[in-house]
């Protein structure tokens, strides 16, 4: 039986490996998602015949209550994955991934508190969590429960920022020098926990640890969450992997470390792509400190235009590059944007889509809005493959972006976005930005390209917008 | 059980496979793959419900209670976003959008 157990698991762990690799590119990615998916129902079908959970003293009662757990977990997971907008599904995968971070960290309470009571009925005190468990056992499973309750309540906050429930980017005078003393505390109780078997120094830890996610996520500046949210994801992984080897399971080991490497590697092309290092998001969030907007060096004006000439300058363009950005996202715009798209190429003109990699509130959220309005993925262009083609642009629609096409990350030393890559909008004959107001962007830096000579702004929300266009273009 | 040298060679080729993975992966894959790898990682419900099987005292039970909980919401939840987000990957068709708006 323990062969069949440890052969499914090690399918298990093939079937991800490949379901992730297939997810890799998007001809095969849907297959991808079903082979991991197959993996992981055959995981947790056999892990109902494992030997030590038949056998446990408890066994009816456990695995009642497991398969009652996976009902409600599974059932909850489920209804509010179906049911979730493709707009908010950022924060939808930071909290399933906090549920994964509190799981591992779940996991390795059980076992500090099973080596605790151990440790608790050595009449001679000399039993500590490290030789109930053996050093290795004990040293992964508290770096898993570190690292688990923190993408746990990390990623709570950053689920709660992103839907909207949560605005603080700061709770307590000098943030980051609490976060140190309370990191410095949590770690100074994992090590004590080693050393002891006293089961208030595990409790204490756990709250320690769970405050240190919260706080470190808090100052996170809006902008920054999708890297945040890759780091939980990577670390969460990093938690399960650490548990796999605790409870001798080779399927955590490799579908968790896999993931942990994947994810950091993910994290640190994001944060590339947004020119700060993961160390710099954390210890200081753009516009979330009292830093004066870099506003003062822009002259002019902002040009407003209405939706028919801005119609009409689309139409008889000979290309046209639209650059969406979570503008678009929260407007629901995205379907509009299609069949303006297509109007358009019934008229002759060249539409391309051109996405920064940070476009939204996730690497690659815009190409999943527009793939959802149904938009062939080849008419999508990442930043390297679209920033020449704006020299020989007619029209530059920007709509509900604003970061990604500041030009002063170009040639503004003084701005906090200086250095990031941006889409060259600017150098497009004309640009038209549909905007809801005047308002800077997430980062809280004005943008100059607002007031550029040959930007027209297109005020208004952004279906609003494109319906209006839609209408202009097609009146021509 | 896994120990020792054999488990650092099993952490260290699987860190490999995970980097060789995601270093080919075009950006406009990179939400539905964090998606994806959300989803992997939720192979933590296996480890929360051998936790909660072999569970002996209430406080054990309870505290795996909410491991499996947790565990089976990532799984699920992960696989069901997942696979939303792959679904509406399409290859360019000549085909008007007939989708709901």
């Amino acid at each position: 039986m323990d062969m069949i157990i440890q052969a499914s698991y090690l399918i298990a762990a093939v079937l991800f490996i490949l379901g992730l690799k297939q997810m890799s590119s998007p001809v095969t990615a849907r297959r991808g998602i079903l082979w991991a998916g197959a993996g992981m129902i055959l995981a947790t079908l056999v892990t109902f015949l494992t030997p030590e959970v038949i056998n446990s003293a408890h066994a009816s009662t456990n695995i009642m209550l497991i398969i009652v757990a996976i009902t409600i977990g599974g059932g909850y997971a489920w209804y509010s994955g179906r049911k979730v907008a493709m707009t908010d599904m950022p924060q939808m995968i930071a909290m399933y991934n906090g549920m994964g971070g509190g799981a591992a960290a779940a996991i390795a309470a059980v076992e500090l508190f099973k080596a605790s009571s151990v440790a608790a009925v050595d009449p001679s005190g000399a039993t500590t969590i490290a030789s109930a468990l053996g050093t290795d056992v004990a040293i992964l499973a508290i770096l898993g429960a570190v690292i688990g309750t923190i993408s746990f309540s990390g990623s709570i906050i950053a689920w709660a920022k992103l839907d909207g429930r949560l605005s603080l980017s700061k709770i307590l005078p000098k943030q980051h020098l609490v976060n140190a003393v309370v990191a410095i505390a949590t770690a100074g109780f994992a090590i004590a926990i080693y050393f002891s078997g006293d089961i208030n120094t595990i409790i204490i830890f756990y709250v320690l640890a769970l405050i240190l996610g919260v706080f470190i996520t808090i100052p996170v500046g809006g902008a920054d969450m999708p890297v945040i949210i890759s780091l939980f994801n990577a670390l969460t992984g990093l938690a399960v992997g650490f548990e796999g080897y605790v409870l001798g399971n080779a399927a955590m080991i490799i579908a968790g470390i896999v993931v942990g490497s994947a994810g950091s590697l993910l994290t640190q092309l994001m944060a590339v792509a947004m020119n700060r290092s993961v160390a710099n998001i954390f210890f200081a969030g753009v516009g979330t400190d009292a830093q004066a907007p870099a506003g003062d060096g822009i002259e002019g004006v902002m040009k407003e235009i209405q939706a028919q000439d801005a119609g009409i300058l689309m139409a008889f363009a000979s290309q046209v590059i639209i650059i969406p950005g979570y503008g678009m996202a929260v407007a629901q715009a995205q379907h509009k944007i299609w069949e303006l798209t297509q109007i358009l190429n019934e008229k002759g003109v060249s539409v391309k889509f051109a996405i920064h990699p940070v476009a939204g509130r996730m690497p690659g959220h815009m190409n999943v809005l527009l793939a959802e309005a149904g938009v062939p993925y080849d008419k999508i262009y990442d930043m390297d493959d679209v920033n020449a083609n704006f020299k020989n642009t007619t029209v530059a629609l920007v709509i509900g972006a604003n970061d990604v096409v500041n030009p002063s990350a170009k040639n503004d030393t003084s701005s906090p976005l200086y250095g990031m890559p941006i889409l060259n909008a600017f150098e497009a004959e004309n640009v038209i930005v549909i905007k809801r107001g005047r308002g800077t962007g997430f980062s809280g830096v004005e943008n100059p390209l607002f007031f550029a000579d040959n930007t027209k702004m297109l005020f208004g929300d952004g279906q609003k917008a494109a319906s209006e266009l839609i209408q202009a273009v097609k009146e021509l | 059980m896994i120990e020792g040298l054999a488990a650092i060679y099993i952490f260290m080729l699987a860190g490999f496979t995970g980097y060789e993975i995601i270093s080919k992966v075009p950006v406009i894959l990179h939400t539905p793959l964090m998606s994806g790898s959300n989803f992997v990682h939720g192979i933590v419900l296996v480890g929360a419900m051998f936790a909660l099987g072999i569970a002996e005292t209430t406080t054990q039970q309870v505290i795996g209670f909410i491991a499996v909980l947790l565990g089976a919401g990532n799984a699920v939840g992960g696989y069901v976003v997942t696979e939303r987000m792959l679904e509406m990957f399409k290859p360019s068709k000549k085909k008007t959008s007939g989708e709901e708006s």
